[in-house]
């Protein structure tokens, strides 16, 4: 359904093909970081929740109340929808940037106490 | 960044505590950024964000103490300011205090947009911009210029958005017409405009206007966005779903200092009372950019700038000769930056369906409240925001009622039949954003550092 893109020779360079993000060229180094217990590559340095959506995760936690997926909405630190626990610390992920060996799991239940 | 440089070259002593990691704010960000990407996103984003270069190069050269990736989370008068940076937390004092805290994009609570796949069309921006990501398979919904800005972006770089969905009507417009006389001293706005839905055209980007009855549908994630417009029901399957109709000020940090707001009408949001610098009922308390009044970006340059002289003529740094003479080029330019508003506020007004969301719909994202909940409050004797929230729980949440505030306003306005002003709004109390009580143990170590900053 998307429209052909056009020349850089990497324009369709995703790092997960179902993701509903593309890239303008690929970012350069990759690092390894652990999401929900599975490796990811991300590009080292970046920001975090655009990383992760471009690796094709379109859930980053649950809601206390009715336990609904979210994922980034605002990408500046306004909403709180992509919070995430980053080595055991609620953070938001739009604020963060990718760290090698990061170990991020899915709040479930409580995201702010 | 204006205001920071333009007080530094009057010989202030000027820190500049920026949430962001680089210089830039949210309108230039990552404008810096270099990469194998640099010359696509420059090209892609066109000439008014390569401006934003001239803004951070004029930072970078300057004496201004830019300390970056700071969450400030509580400003107390006379001044200290308490914020976090890198897992710690500081603080430091000011005699004067000038907040540029931006502009939010107004909620637009439809069915379905808590859903991931929504988005803001600002949080798009910010993907091409800091990360050079864009949605493969996205609608654009809402009303604004902006709107025709991100999807002519898309357009540039090769994946145009699958439609736009608008909401403003050709009544709006008719409306608008009577502001064009004046709008024309703004000529170059418009005539961007035209030019950003020329671009549009040649791509044949599809177009629908007058939608109501926006619905974003999906069970985990945004599978379609759903609407009528021209008498008929569309659906149209995407992954993304890009929402605007407008930007608000970003009140927060001055609303928990107590500055005065106002209800304005044209922009349908609260705006700070403020004299022509800036200046709010707080001695040395200044506000400029968005978070002022909408105006956009050149006119929060110029309004840091207007800010800086003042501040600086009362820190004793310039005459006020001197300042006057500075700011009379800056006042004229200010209204002619201004003059397309009133335009654009009449023809790009908020879709409402969205500032009167029906029952069902949820309005605070983080508590998940509907605005039938909101309403049930107002039948229970609620006059107000913040009687809401104890019975509810609306806006209680980590984003500490950004994205719920001027709809819980504007839903028991309605309900009760008071102004907005009458209703009110939240009470803001610091944090302004959420500390962990590991950052705050951090404190006592690092009291030290405390330049007496003017």
């Amino acid at each position: 359904m998307g429209p052909a893109p056009r020349p850089c020779p990497f324009r369709n360079f995703s790092m997960s093909a179902d993701s509903p993000f593309v890239y303008l060229c690929p970012p350069a180094r990759l690092v390894t970081i652990r999401f929900d217990g599975a490796e990811l590559l991300l590009p080292d340095g970046e920001n975090l929740a655009a990383s992760l959506l471009a690796a094709g995760i379109d859930s980053f936690r649950h809601t206390r109340k009715s336990g609904a997926p979210r994922a980034p909405f605002c990408m500046m630190g306004a909403c709180f929808d992509c919070l995430v626990e980053i080595d055991g610390v609620s953070r938001q992920a739009c604020m963060q940037t990718v760290v090698e060996g990061m170990d991020i799991s899915r709040p479930v239940g409580a995201t702010h106490d | 960044m204006a205001a920071a440089v333009t007080a530094d070259q009057a010989g202030m002593s000027v820190a500049l505590l920026d949430e962001q990691a680089r210089p830039g704010g949210q309108i230039y960000r990552d404008v810096t950024r270099t990469g194998t990407d640099s010359a696509d996103r420059m090209r892609i984003l066109g000439a008014d964000y390569a401006h934003g270069s001239t803004l951070t190069g004029a930072l970078i050269a300057s004496r201004v103490h830019h300390i970056t990736g700071v969450v400030v989370w509580s400003i107390e008068e006379g001044f200290r300011l308490v914020y976090t940076a890198n897992g710690a937390a500081a603080h430091i004092g000011a005699k004067r205090v000038l907040i540029a805290t931006g502009a939010l994009e107004r909620a637009m609570p439809v069915p379905g947009w808590t859903l991931p796949g929504v988005m803001t069309a600002g949080a798009a921006q910010i993907l091409l911009k800091g990360s050079g990501i864009l949605p493969r398979r996205a609608v654009l919904a809402g009303s604004g210029p902006l709107i025709y800005l991100v999807a002519a972006q898309m357009v540039r770089a090769g994946v145009p958005p699958l439609a736009l969905v608008e909401t403003q009507t050709r009544g709006d417009m008719m409306q608008a017409m009577r502001h064009l006389p004046a709008a024309l001293k703004g000529w170059r706005g418009l005539a961007k405009g035209l030019g950003l839905l020329a671009e549009l055209r040649r791509a044949g980007v599809r177009r629908f206007a007058g939608a109501t009855g926006l619905a974003v549908e999906g069970t985990d994630k945004a599978e379609a966005l759903c609407f009528q417009a021209g008498a008929r029901d569309h659906r149209i399957a995407c992954d993304t779903v890009l929402l605007h109709h407008g930007v608000v000020p970003n009140a927060q940090a001055a609303r928990a200092l107590g500055v005065s707001h106002r209800w304005t009408q044209a922009q349908q949001a609260f705006t700070p009372v403020l004299d022509k610098w800036g200046g709010t009922d707080l001695p040395g308390l200044f506000i400029a950019g968005d978070g002022a009044g909408i105006g956009g970006a050149m006119v929060a340059e110029i309004a840091g700038r207007l800010a800086a002289l003042k501040l600086a003529e009362e820190a004793g740094h310039l005459t006020d000769v001197a300042r006057d003479s500075q700011a009379k080029p800056l006042f004229r330019a200010r209204s002619r930056e201004l003059a397309i508003r009133p335009f654009l506020d009449a023809a790009y007004p908020p879709f409402s369906d969205a500032l009167a969301p029906t029952d069902s719909t949820i309005i605070c994202r983080c508590e998940e409240i509907t605005a039938g909940e909101i309403r049930q409050t107002a039948t229970l004797g609620c006059l107000g925001p913040n009687q809401a929230k104890s019975f509810t729980r609306a806006g209680m949440g980590p984003c500490q009622g950004r994205y719920c505030g001027l709809s819980v306003t504007a839903i028991l306005s309605e309900a009760t039949g008071q102004s907005p002003d009458v209703t009110g709004y939240y009470r803001i109390r610091p944090p302004l954003k959420p500390v962990t009580l590991a950052d705050l143990a951090t404190m006592a170590e690092t009291e030290a550092t405390d330049p007496e900053g003017e």
